[in-house]
């Protein structure tokens, strides 16, 4: 009896570590312990494994790939270049972000700041907010298509693709906010108020900033989210392979390199261009989770 | 001082108004669906269209029945969590209850990276890599079934290890604690103490894994088949409802356009019945 309890580990406060000797004479007991270590670990090594296998089969087959003609300014079938996805994809998550932000950012200040507690407004938000992250994209594609494609007589556009994602990805803008908004101490507040500073001063100028982080981690996962999105775009912004360019670029159609990706592995003569086009997403993803990581750990140390 | 006060009410009311913009959104996204699909079913005729089994859109008189596609799209979501849900579960006891403090390190950040892969990524290394290894080990073209859930199985696990992780973790220490009191293993202790009180967010987790799986597109497009027929084997090709409205609506118009958009009714019927079951698991943990 005393045996097998010294052989758990206590996680927190180490007490009595175990030795390998000991532990292997604890699992050789306690087949059962031993059957439910081997599972657990072995699904943990698939799932790692999974990951590693597919960043690295990915990669190695499409460096090999990434030539300068695959950059060039102009698109045409002979070179297939995703030169312009790639400026597309920037101006779809910069148009994106300048409509859903500023939503989130004040949807937020509303739930947090203004609202009284119980309120029903608030409630209705929440549920809203659930129903539109549960949403699947290519019910939002549909959406775009009915809505601002056709209703609006905005075509495959731009601005059209942008709308779309911006409702996309307003909900995660707005629960990123909130939260970093409730995390900010009441002290703050109270002190701003104190000093005759009124509500919006004090959100603007003291609420806001110290949030600002937290605002910024949401930030970027969101545009995690845009540039790797397909199917709710393929509908609303097109897949036109130029830069949208000239008086009247946000009414006409682009391809995001997520699409681009799309159409090349759909058309099955460009794989090795696909493969290049997915090492340039899977870049984009692997530096988008670094510098989010590294804003929450700025937060936490914060 | 008044001008001030002005302001204030003014950036108020502003406020209120962005709030609004989430429920105006889906209640023009509901509108503007159902609007559109709903009388292409009432046309078909609602047991033609959900319960028929043959989706020829380009025949005379063509034949609108999208039972096949949510069969499809139920197998390949069940074969997902088959795959899925215990390699995600006993990972997240792994990286809750089981990991030195520097593998978390690395762990966490991997499964976040999972979550962050796009779904069309994962659909290219399922076409150039799963497809052509079930076509080599089990015959067949290899787009099929199987090669779908395995993929929906893998992408829906950050999913399934991130809710279960946090409600395993939410457990109170004294469950696990006094298990070791009564002489259970480390693993023991875990697998028939902790586990069970986390039971209803690791529930809420997995349905929140079938609502991504069943809405998933385009990795599902690239590796499925896609034949619009009844599912006829698991090393046959599926096409779900997600696929269906992608493939055709490129070519699609008139009622055929209509029936696509109504099968976008359904699907968003099935993602509003699985959210509520998701919220209200929720609920129920806090």
């Amino acid at each position: 009896m005393n045996q097998t309890a010294a052989s758990a580990r206590p996680q927190k406060h180490p007490i009595n570590r175990l030795t390998l000797k000991q532990r292997i004479k604890s699992y050789l007991k306690h087949p059962l312990s031993l059957f439910l270590f081997l599972i657990v670990a072995a699904a943990t090594l698939i799932t790692v494994f999974v990951l590693f296998f597919l960043i690295l089969y990915i990669l190695i087959k499409g460096i090999p790939y990434l030539t300068p003609s695959l950059f060039a300014f102009e698109y045409n079938s002979e070179n297939v270049s995703m030169f312009p996805a790639i400026i597309t994809t920037i101006m779809m998550t910069v148009f994106s972000l300048i409509l859903a932000v500023p939503l989130g950012i004040f949807t937020a200040i509303y739930l947090v700041e203004y609202a009284r507690r119980g309120n029903k407004i608030v409630e209705l938000v929440r549920l809203t907010s659930e129903t539109l992250s549960g949403i699947p994209s290519i019910v939002y594609g549909l959406f775009g298509m009915l809505f601002f494609v056709t209703a609006l007589h905005w075509g495959f556009s731009l601005i059209a693709g942008a709308f779309t994602l911006a409702i996309m990805i307003l909900p995660l803008i707005m629960r990123t906010t909130e939260e970093a908004l409730k995390s900010v101490p009441d002290t703050y507040r109270e002190a701003s108020f104190g000093l005759g500073a009124g509500r919006l001063r004090t959100v603007f100028r003291i609420v806001l900033p110290s949030a600002i982080p937290g605002i910024l981690a949401g930030v970027i996962l969101a545009i995690g989210r845009i540039v790797g999105e397909t199917a709710a775009l393929i509908y609303t912004a097109g897949t036109v392979a130029q830069i949208p360019t000239g008086r009247e670029f946000l009414f006409m159609s682009g391809r995001t390199l997520a699409i681009h990706m799309w159409a090349l592995s759909g058309e099955g003569l460009n794989t090795n261009q696909a493969y290049a086009t997915a090492v340039v997403l899977l870049i984009v993803v692997l530096l988008i989770n670094w510098l989010s990581a590294a804003v929450a750990k700025r937060l936490a140390k914060s | 001082m008044s001008r001030q006060k002005l302001i204030e009410k003014a950036m108020e009311i502003l406020f209120l108004i962005c709030a609004l913009t989430s429920i105006i959104a889906v209640l023009l996204i509901c509108i503007f669906l159902f609007a559109n699909g709903v009388p292409a079913m009432s046309k078909i005729g609602v047991f033609n269209f959900l319960l028929g089994t043959k989706w020829t859109p380009q025949d005379i008189p063509a034949s609108f029945g999208i039972f096949p596609m949510i069969l499809g799209s139920i197998y390949v979501t069940a074969g997902a969590i088959i795959i899925g849900v215990p390699i995600g579960i006993l990972t997240s006891v792994f990286m809750a209850k089981m990991c030195p403090k520097p593998l978390y390190k690395i762990l966490k950040p991997a499964v976040e990276l999972l979550a962050g892969i796009p779904s069309i990524v994962y659909g290219f290394f399922g076409l150039v890599l799963l497809v052509p290894l079930i076509r080599e080990t089990f015959g067949g073209k290899g787009t099929s079934m199987l090669t779908a859930s395995i993929l929906l199985g893998i992408m829906i696990l950050p999913t399934i290890i991130g809710v279960s992780e946090s409600s395993i973790r939410a457990v109170p220490d004294s469950y696990y604690e006094g298990a070791l009191a009564l002489g259970a293993t480390h693993e023991r202790a875990v697998f028939f103490t902790v586990l069970p009180a986390a039971k209803s967010g690791i529930l809420a987790g997995v349905v929140l894994g079938i609502g991504r799986a069943i809405g998933e597109t385009m990795a599902v497009i690239m590796v499925a088949g896609n034949q619009p027929r009844m599912p006829a084997g698991i090393l046959k090709g599926v096409r779900t409802m997600t696929a269906n409205i992608v493939i055709e609506m490129g070519y699609a118009a008139d009622l055929h356009r209509e029936a696509l958009i109504a099968t976008g009714v359904v699907l968003f019927v099935f993602i509003l019945i699985i959210n509520l079951a998701f919220s209200l698991l929720k609920r129920k943990v806090d």
